[in-house]
């Protein structure tokens, strides 16, 4: 199918849509108090009076998915696949793929299509299923704004600003890099200093060369495969200097792009000058002790033309930011649960928007998991159920409500002041969730955290196998024991070899384990405890390393 | 200075005011003086104006209270502040009064305060307070809990001072001013030309200085500039451009100022600007919001020898922090978004130098001018034509001069209903090219097309904002390029940064 444009996907909507025009939850508050908000009939009549275009309005959908990278992809494939019907995947570049279309190396793929593809190889295979499907998506339109209602704010060339609402929202927005700025490096401010994945725009999409005598910072996969693409390109790739005493990206980068071309890797390395007014002329480098602090004394100079700067991508969340949705602070995107869902209910997150990945198979193991969830959100109808917590004798308790009439009746029985809307669901409230913290030697880990239910008792098809938790480790170990823990006693372990922060991790959680991991929480729950733990609010477990002697 | 006859020059020529200099101070002359019937040329050794000290600063309109009562630096403080509101609308620059605070730690910071405080009082500055610390902290909760008292002044402000730059040059281009840029001033002689009953711009018949004119040589062009008069506002080279007409009566001294800049999550952690006190290298490290949203932290002030040196260094950046964490000392350091330095113009004589040359009738110096010269700026415009006409030349206003710029529509202030009527004439309105800061296409290509519109990357960059946000260009630099390249003719290979030889892409 082609790229619908929003003209086009205008006119699928006949005139019954202004007939429908009331019915529609418009843009504000989803409060479900009896008497509706005056200031929403405001708004209705006035567009109808004034006779606005459709544009005006806020056209509804199934699902939206902000980004056509991977993730965006996989997700809105999976979710059609489960019975989505109408779905919009969102993408503000000039085609899908994501970062995909600038990664013409091979080296996609090996997990899910069991070869060896290049990037944009790969965002082919993806586009292909998505059109055979009859996916929906536009393109140059950029989301601007999206609210805890599930309200979309996108804007393009064609059709201007466009609002539209959905049912469920899947974030799948990608990352952006780290720059000079974030390190703090010193010097003056010539061109010639790019990062790593606008260089590799500029070569592989738009065919410039940024410089001839390159010095990269930063051993991250990107800076890797840039080192390997402009020699191949005829520059002249002095050194890839890395702050940490060990290499930030994949193994076998190191060896393809690195060490078959003779390019050093300096450890322990980095950039402490930038000189050139204009141009850069040369950049100084010098040693770092343990604590990542420059050693004076061990100062160089290179010259060079251009410095690439490869050191670190943060996943692009200032829209999640701005809805409301809870941000982990140690992998910079939201805290998800097992089906990737984020803190706000019906709002899904997946691929390099919720943690960094290096494989981009990764990123459609769990994009697919997203895509599961948002389409069993939205089949199961608990967009529509609207509930709350109210209290009443028993204590707080979960009150669902699905019809108009009901939310009347039962409206009365619920505390305006005590609802949390779309952040609880029957039968997994907050307090049966059980999170996972990342412990000694662990950086990270997602999702944050598990539902049980999904393990132990499926309810309205939400049952799963498996959960996977991925996560990195903190530094470069050898011979480990990573073990998960509940109320301080190992529930599982796995040994490793080797493992290096550059490479993701993943242990699984079967069913068995969650009941052992469960019967931990039902053993130590003496009275007290619980009450403890209710106070505490949350139950969790613990994925730590330590080092083991052999 | 050679004098000699150059023989006949076309009077077209000739200009009746040449500026050298497209600072904050050039370009605000060349606006004031953009009023008059006058042949003006503004003369620029970079590709775009506001590229050095006018770029790099703390964009704060001071209160006026700084300044030794009697200095020139406090008479056009206190002016200039006072002009600014007009000044700001008038050329569509973001700037806001939230008022400055200078804390005091100890008795002996209070003292200078109560300083500072009459200097204030001498030099006309309204409704100065000296407030406790605890209605420091009631105005400010994240000053450092040690602070005892503080010297507050609310007709302070933050200004863009490039915008104020640029909405100079632009008003000065439009009501006909010529811009060079790329011009670098190497030389300046007085010649005697012959011009035979001619009808000077003026209006006037051979006004007093016709037939003795200086003729400005420009670096690596065979053409030369032919001018009445000679405004040097050259900032820290401002005593060479002065040697070159034989004035040597002054230096000055760059003075180095680094600054960090924080990201906007930033930026409300404190509401107006935080200055320590005083001492003799100046007004210390200060905190302050910038009129964008984001938190400024510095400047450092160390005198160095080179004039292009603008590099910032690792020593300086950890007195920057040192400084800002001790006034506030919840600012989140991991919020880095850039750093950069700027070169204060320390003249020998220790205040502005604004006058004709003793050396050079009809020649005016504006040099020397540090803090407070942003604010300074309006003020000095004013007293600068004033000094013109009474070294002889005719003011007459003229009656078609725009005085106002015309308003820049931007993505990020426009209201929904704007922008979908804006989108709908003009598409590129909904085109985003920086995601940070929500710039679109329109934007970009309003900016280069302006009069002394942008020509380089950064010169985009200051006029719009875009490349200015978190990811620092990651994602618009490929884009800004196209634009660029498409706008101005040229292709990719010539699209530079800041001019010269900063070019973005070395070969294909
Ligand atoms: C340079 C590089 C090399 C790599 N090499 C390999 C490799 O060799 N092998 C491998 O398996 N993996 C590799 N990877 C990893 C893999 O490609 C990525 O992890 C994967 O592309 C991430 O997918 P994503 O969909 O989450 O993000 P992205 O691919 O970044 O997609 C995000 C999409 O969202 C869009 N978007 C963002 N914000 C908005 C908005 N507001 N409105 C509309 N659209 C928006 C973006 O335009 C983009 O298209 C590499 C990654 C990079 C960066
Ligand atoms: C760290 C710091 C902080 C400051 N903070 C403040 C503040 O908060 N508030 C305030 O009011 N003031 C402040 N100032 C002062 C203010 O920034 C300056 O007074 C003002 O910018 C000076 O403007 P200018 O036009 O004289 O100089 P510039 O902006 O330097 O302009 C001079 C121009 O002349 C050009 N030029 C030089 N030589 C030649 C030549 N041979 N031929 C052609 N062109 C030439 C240069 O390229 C330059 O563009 C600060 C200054 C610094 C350095």
């Amino acid at each position: 199918m082609e790229s619908i444009g929003f003209v086009e996907f205008w006119k699928v909507i006949d005139m019954r849509e202004a007939g429908l025009i009331k019915n529609i939850d418009l843009i504000g508050d989803a409060d479900f108090i009896e008497e509706a908000d005056p200031i929403k009939e405001d708004f209705i009549e006035e567009d109808l009076v004034k006779g606005a275009d459709f544009a005006d309005f806020i056209k509804e959908t199934d699902l939206i998915v902000i980004g056509g990278g991977p993730a965006g992809l996989a997700a809105a494939i999976e979710a059609r696949e489960r019975g989505v019907e109408d779905i919009i995947i969102i993408e503000r570049d000039q085609e899908l793929g994501g970062i995909l279309q600038q990664c013409i190396h091979t080296g996609f793929g090996l997990k899910i299509f069991k070869e060896e593809l290049t990037g944009p190889e790969y965002a082919g295979r993806f586009i292909k299923q998505l059109e055979e499907k009859n996916i929906q998506y536009m393109l140059n339109t950029m989301v601007i704004d999206i609210t805890r209602e599930k309200v979309v704010t996108a804007v393009n060339p064609s059709e201007g600003l466009l609002k539209l609402k959905a049912k469920a929202i899947i974030l799948a927005m990608g990352c952006r890099e780290r720059t000079r700025g974030a390190l703090n490096i010193p010097g003056t401010r010539p061109a010639g200093v790019y990062t790593a994945g606008t260089a590799q725009r500029l070569i592989n999409i738009e065919g410039y060369m940024p410089g001839k005598n390159v010095v990269i910072l930063g051993s991250g996969d990107i800076g890797l495969i840039m080192a390997r693409r402009l020699t191949l390109e005829g520059a002249q790739v002095k050194m890839v200097c890395e702050l940490m005493p060990y290499p930030g990206g994949l193994k076998r980068n190191i060896v393809q792009c690195l060490e078959d071309f003779n390019i050093p890797l300096k450890l322990s390395h980095t950039v402490v000058n930038i000189h050139g007014n204009k141009r850069l002329e040369g950049v100084t480098i010098a040693r770092v002790d343990e604590n990542r602090k420059p050693i004076p004394g061990t100062e160089e100079y290179v010259e060079c033309d251009t410095l690439l700067l490869s050191v670190g991508l943060i996943p692009e969340n200032e829209l999640s930011s701005e809805a409301g949705v809870e941000i982990d602070p140690l992998t910079g995107g939201p805290v998800v649960n097992d089906s990737m869902e984020t803190s706000i209910r019906g709002i899904f997150a997946c691929g390099n928007v919720v943690h960094v990945h290096d494989l981009v198979d990764n990123v459609t193991e769990e994009s697919r998991i997203a895509g599961r969830g948002a389409a069993e959100y939205i089949l199961a109808g608990l967009h529509e159920r609207k509930g709350g917590l109210a209290r009443n004798q028993e204590g707080l308790k979960y009150i669902g409500v699905t019809h108009e009439k009901e939310i009347q009746e039962k409206g009365k029985e619920i505390q305006k002041n005590e609802i949390k809307e779309n952040e609880i669901k029957e039968g997994e409230t907050q307090e049966n969730a059980v999170w996972v913290r990342p412990g000694k030697g662990i950086r990270y880990v997602v999702p944050q955290k598990i539902l049980p239910g999904h393990l132990l008792n499926p309810v309205d098809g939400y049952s799963k196998n498996e959960i996977k938790l991925l996560f990195r480790v903190n530094n470069i170990y050898s011979n480990v024991r990573i073990s998960l823990m509940a109320e301080g006693k190992t529930v599982h372990s796995v040994k490793r070899l080797k493992v290096a922060p550059g490479e993701m991790e993943s242990m699984s959680i079967t069913k068995r384990l969650m009941e052992k991991i469960m019967a931990e929480f039902e053993h130590t729950d003496t009275d007290e405890e619980r009450n403890l733990n209710k106070e505490k609010g949350k139950k969790e477990v613990i994925l730590q390393l330590e080092e083991i002697s052999i | 200075m050679i004098t000699n006859n150059v023989g006949i020059v076309n009077e077209m020529c000739i200009y009746d005011v040449a500026i050298i200099g497209g600072g904050v101070i050039g370009c605000n002359i060349a606006r004031y003086l953009s009023k008059y019937n006058l042949k003006i040329c503004l003369i620029e050794k970079e590709s775009d104006v506001a590229c050095r000290t006018s770029s790099a600063n703390s964009g704060i309109v001071h209160a006026g209270y700084d300044a030794v009562p009697g200095t020139l630096k406090a008479k056009f403080n206190v002016r200039g502040n006072e002009m600014m509101d007009e000044i700001s609308h008038d050329l569509d620059v973001p700037f806001k009064r939230i008022g400055s605070l200078v804390i005091a730690f100890d008795e002996k910071d209070m003292e200078i305060l109560k300083e500072l405080y009459e200097r204030g009082i001498s030099n006309g500055v309204p409704d100065m307070q000296i407030l406790d610390g605890n209605q420091v902290r009631e105005k400010e909760p994240a000053v450092n809990s040690k602070v005892i008292g503080a010297l507050y002044a609310p007709t302070a402000g933050i200004i863009c001072p490039y915008e104020l730059t640029i909405g100079a040059a632009e008003i000065a281009v439009q009501n006909g001013v010529e811009l060079m840029l790329d011009s670098e001033v190497v030389a300046i002689k007085v010649v005697h030309i012959d011009v035979k009953n001619i009808e000077n711009t003026s209006g006037s018949v051979d006004g007093i200085n016709i037939g003795k004119v200086y003729e400005i040589e420009l670096k690596g062009s065979q053409t030369k500039i032919y001018s009445r008069y000679i405004v040097n506002a050259a900032g820290v080279y401002s005593d060479k451009i002065a040697a070159m007409v034989g004035d040597t009566s002054f230096t000055v001294t760059p003075r180095k100022g680094e600054y960090l800049l924080m990201d906007k999550n930033q930026g409300k952690i404190v509401n107006s600007v935080i200055f320590q006190t005083p001492s003799q290298m100046g007004k210390g490290i200060l905190v302050s919001p910038t009129v964008d949203g984001n938190l400024l932290l510095g400047p450092t002030a160390k005198n160095i020898e080179d004039k292009e040196d603008i590099s910032t260094d690792r020593t300086g950046l950890s007195q920057v922090i040192q400084g800002a964490l001790r006034s506030v000392p919840d600012v989140d350091l991991s919020k880095v978004i850039t750093s950069f330095s700027g070169l204060r113009a320390v003249s020998s004589t220790g205040d502005f130098i604004i006058g004709e040359s003793k050396a050079a009738r009809g020649f005016i110096n504006v040099a020397g001018i540090e803090s407070p010269g942003l604010t300074a700026a309006p003020a000095i415009a004013e007293y600068v034509a004033q000094l013109l006409e009474k070294a002889g030349l005719i003011l007459v206003l003229k009656d078609n001069y725009m005085k106002v710029r015309k308003p820049f529509k931007r993505f990020r202030n426009l209201q929904e209903n704007e922008l979908r009527e804006l989108i709908k004439k003009n598409p590129l309105y909904g085109n985003i090219i920086c995601r940070c800061e929500k710039v679109s296409a329109a934007e970009i290509v309003e900016a280069i097309r302006r009069p002394a519109g942008a020509r380089t990357l950064d010169g985009v960059k200051r006029r719009t904002r875009a490349g200015m946000g978190r990811c620092q260009g990651g994602f618009c630099t490929p884009r800004i390029m196209h634009i660029l390249s498409q706008e101005l003719g040229i292709p990719m290979e010539k699209v530079t940064k800041s001019g010269g030889d900063s070019w973005m892409i070395l070969n294909r």
